[in-house]
């Protein structure tokens, strides 16, 4: 196996210094009854080679891009990811370093981490961010269980339109400790009935995500007064980080935590794993923020430098009284969206954002314009929701012409049978829109 | 000095990203529109994030310099103990990016995602037969959220049966982790010490075993690298009071093909796909913590499950009522799992097993051949790691600290320090079976210098290190008056 160094020779010469007659007598030590009986049954093992053809055809039959079009987003969206960024990310002093634990040996990850913490505000309009979470999903059961640790109340509002797999993990970290979760109604626009709240209290948050699930812009300003009326904390969020280049981030909105999925940041799509969980939140609640935060600071020689910092807040230090279970995250997926966010730049951010919501604009006219009944008038970035016609199996039909075109409802939202969520960005060309249209309606 | 030491590199200095670039500068393609533009209201707009504007080659230098202060495994010995730091094999890089894999959207009908289906399902029956477990979920995202799973399931277990218990036994070699995933299901942690020798005491756990206690999270082999011979009396014990055995697999790759993990009583385990099965931390992610758990905890495994159907294809189901919910959003971290696929084809049955024995081969010539030097907390023979301690070296005031820091003059990155926290000072080593005899004897060499400097010269040691980017930092001020962003 090409990689043990070890020689006959070495494995002799080392158990001679060990004492041991054998490798197997290293294990002498375990009782009888824990060894494992029979040789594990796998496969034998394959050369490199073998192992390329192995993987090769084992992905052929994936429906990908160019040979599928495919305008599902839903929490994962294709966009067009720089050489650049592939190419820096995989730089092997990055990928094959553990957590900056020693600082000094560390630096590289430290200040790459600390400037995604700092560019990752900016997005989101916050003072303060983790070094990172899973995923969008954790980040938002991590940003109610902050609320909750906050304010000592142990229900929290979410909206309805909050992505729907998003909620049934926050249910699965909040129902085990006894947290309530209430849920915000939808209307008929496709936005949020925040009206819901009227008069209640006793809520540690409440919870909206904009872009919605549905792709409808919310109004997060009158969210935000309404929650801060009623004495809650607003938690705002996103599953696409691409809408921040050309929208009001949510912090200026009025949200007090902030989480959303930086998949869109230069991150593979990768069958949905792993994202980037992204949280912030104002500066009040830095010390109540769960997972690694970096810092900088300097060394004994004056020279700048960065250090993991308010470790007491952190499972190793405080045990069961942390702020969070949370150890390994997703380090190289923040360190892969910096790459991505420094590439773009202020102007080229908006530029590509503005690009994504002209795409959709586009598609969406064009299934008015040939009759499709589009159920939200609200505003929308590059996602919206179209009905196809009831028993004309659009869908099947297109899925034999290798387009994907959108995600069914139906699951989700069971009012809303035969409505498809779609979703356009930057690597959607015209061409692909019309071919859609066309084999739609033919 | 030691021959590994070289000359110091060229390290450049790097501004911070805000610091760089010029207003007007972009590195980014970004394609020309051919369609109309459609601008969104000006309510809803804004200027766009406060983004630094540089060039293609700003951005290329400016991770490529802060590439060289950091020190990776392709580096060298990294022998940070419980962290498994193994060579990562370049083939699963490639598995993992090829298009099919990488750009593949995890709501695609079934039908167009066969090869992702299988390749999770294989990977979940190899685990399984690796740990001699009946089922397995690949969902959780680090081994934290696979603690994280293993506990909510037990917590439904007991719940179906009626049963709500309140603690939870930890013993103290434990990882934190354990504890505070324990608290997220309201659990309070009962501390158990473990013996002299250095494991637990059957009886120590008869004492707080009771029914109001949920179970027992254990790390086998534990934290000081020694297997918990009387594991399978203690789960007797808490399985004869209606709790069950948790194990934490973070220390698995002392024990693949030599330890049957179901045979001895555990009913759920964690796996770090990140440690044991190589695939790269990424400087502290992503991981993925599969969860595999005995036949009569299957019901509660997260959902969606993967299934086979009778025409031979696979699915995702949701169909499982008892199931502990959903932990990510979609199916796990798949990039992960594409390279310990690739990992455990590479190495087959044999491999891994071989792999095993020589982690605990290298474990065991490290703690022999530095056991005169450095103070040995249990003198016994060890599985993956050792752990060592500087009580040789308080006479001229040197801490594990010190000898951590001087390591890194010398080429290495330290062990894993004051951890376990039963040892005081403790310096815990765990070389991997990917190192080899020269580099072990390199490093005993330089752990013998660094010795012979603290005896000798100990301000030498107080001052490392030297040679990295920066010296020592001022962590308390950091904390004190943290600043988090620029």
């Amino acid at each position: 196996m090409r990689y043990f160094p070890h020689t006959k020779e070495d494995i002799q010469q080392m158990l001679e210094v060990i004492g041991a007659d054998s490798l197997e007598s290293l294990f002498s030590c375990i009782p009888e009854e824990c060894l494992m009986n029979h040789e594990m049954n796998l496969p034998f093992a394959m050369s490199e080679w073998e192992l390329n053809h192995h993987m090769d055809d084992l992905s052929a039959g994936m429906a990908v891009s160019p040979g599928y079009r495919i305008f599902i987003g839903a929490g994962r969206y294709d966009h067009y990811i720089p050489a650049t960024v592939s190419s820096l990310k995989m730089r092997s002093e990055f990928l094959t370093a553990y957590t900056p634990y020693q600082p000094e040996i560390s630096q590289g990850t430290l200040q790459a981490i600390y400037e995604y913490q700092s560019l990752a505000a900016r997005l989101m309009g916050v003072d303060v961010v983790t070094a990172s979470h899973y995923d969008g999903a954790t980040a938002f059961a991590e940003a109610l269980l902050m609320a909750v640790r906050k304010t000592g109340l142990r229900r929290v509002a979410v909206s309805r339109l909050v992505h729907p797999l998003y909620r049934r993990v926050a249910r699965t970290y909040l129902e085990p400790a006894g947290i309530e979760i209430k849920e915000l109604p939808m209307l008929e626009s496709g936005l949020t009935d925040i009206s819901a709240m009227d008069g209640s209290k006793d809520f540690a948050a409440v919870a909206i995500q904009s872009p919605n699930f549905l792709g409808c812009i919310e109004d997060l300003k009158k969210a935000g007064e309404k929650t801060h009326e009623i004495g809650a904390l607003f938690i705002a969020g996103f599953t696409e980080a691409i809408a921040y280049g050309v929208l009001k981030n949510p912090g200026s909105l009025g949200a007090d935590i902030v989480f959303g999925e930086g998949q869109s940041l230069g991150i593979p799509m990768a069958f949905g794993g792993p994202g980037l969980g992204m949280l912030g939140a104002t500066s009040e609640h830095t010390r109540n923020l769960p997972g690694r935060l970096i810092g900088k600071t300097m060394d004994i020689d004056g020279r700048p430098g960065f250090v993991l910092t308010l470790a007491t807040r952190e499972q190793h230090i405080r045990r069961e009284k942390a702020t969070s279970n949370i150890c390994t995250n997703n380090s190289h997926c923040a360190l892969t969206a910096a790459i991505y966010m420094a590439s773009l730049g202020r102007s080229g951010f908006r530029e590509l954002a503005s690009l994504n919501h002209d795409k959709a604009a586009y598609l969406r006219k064009q299934f008015a314009s040939h009759g499709f009944r589009l159920p939200f008038d609200s505003l929308f970035f590059n996602e919206f929701v179209v009905e196809f016609p009831e028993g004309e199996a659009i869908y099947e039909r297109l899925l034999d012409k290798k387009i994907v075109p959108g995600l069914s409802l139906f699951s989700y939202y069971p009012e809303l049978s035969n409505c498809y969520l779609i979703c356009v960005t930057e690597t959607t060309s015209k061409d692909d829109m019309d071919m859609l249209i066309r084999e739609a309606i033919s | 000095m030691n021959e590994s030491l070289g000359a110091s590199g060229l390290i450049l200095n790097e501004k911070l990203l805000w610091e760089k670039g010029k207003k007007g500068r972009c590195g980014f393609s970004i394609p020309k529109s051919d369609v109309p533009s459609s601008p969104l209201h000006p309510d809803l707009t804004g200027d766009g994030p406060d983004f630094p504007e540089l060039s293609e080659v700003d951005v290329v230098r400016h991770y490529t310099r802060l590439s060289t202060w950091n020190f990776g495994v392709d580096t060298g010995m990294y022998p940070l103990g419980s962290c498994t730091m193994k060579y990562s094999p370049k083939t699963n890089e490639r598995q993992a990016g090829i298009p099919g894999f990488s750009s593949s959207h995890p709501l695609l009908p079934a039908a167009l995602c066969q090869g992702a289906l299988r390749l999770m399902a294989e990977l979940e029956i190899f685990l399984a037969e690796i740990t001699g477990m009946d089922a397995v979920s690949l969902q959780p995202g680090a081994g934290a959220h696979g603690e994280l799973a293993g506990i909510l399931i037990v917590h439904a277990f007991l719940k179906q049966r009626g049963l709500s218990r309140s603690r939870i036994i930890i013993p103290d070699t434990a990882h934190g982790t354990n504890p505070a995933s324990a608290a997220l299901c309201g659990y309070k942690p009962v501390s158990v010490k473990s013996n002299p020798e250095g494991i637990l005491a059957p009886e120590d756990i008869a004492a707080v075993m009771d029914e109001d206690t949920a179970g027992i999270m254990l790390t086998n082999p534990n934290t000081i690298g020694l297997f918990e011979d009387n594991i399978a009396e203690i789960a007797e014990i808490v399985h004869a009071k209606g709790g069950l055995v948790y194990a934490d697999g973070a220390n698995m790759n002392a024990v693949m093909g030599i330890v049957d993990m179901g045979r001895i009583g555990v009913d759920v385990l964690h796996l770090n796909l990140h440690k044991t099965f190589s695939s790269p931390h990424g400087g502290g992610g992503p991981g993925s913590g599969p969860v595999c758990v005995k036949k009569h905890l299957e019901p509660f495994l997260p959902i969606p499950r993967i299934i086979l159907k009778d025409d031979g294809k696979f699915e995702f189901s949701e169909d499982f009522p008892d199931s502990v919910g959903k932990l990510l959003t979609f199916h796990g971290h798949f990039g992960v799992m594409v390279r310990a696929y690739s990992y455990i084809l590479s190495m087959g049955a044999d491999g891994l097993k071989t792999a095993s024995r020589l982690a605990v081969l290298n474990a065991n010539y490290l703690k022999e051949r530095l056991k005169d030097t450095f103070h040995l907390a249990y003198d016994r023979p060890c599985m993956h790691e050792s752990v060592f301690s500087d009580r040789n070296q308080q006479a001229t005031k040197i801490s594990t600290l010190d000898i951590a820091k001087r390591l890194m003059d010398y080429g290495y990155h330290p062990p894993t320090i004051y951890f376990p926290l039963v040892v005081p000072g403790a310096l815990m080593i765990e070389p991997t079976e990917t190192e080899s005899k020269e580099d072990l004897d390199q490093f005993v060499y330089a752990m013998k210098q660094i010795a012979e400097e603290a005896a000798k010269t100990p301000g030498v040691l107080k001052e490392a290190p030297v040679r990295c980017k920066v010296r020592r930092l001022d962590e308390a001020t950091a904390a004190r008056k943290p600043c988090l962003t620029g």
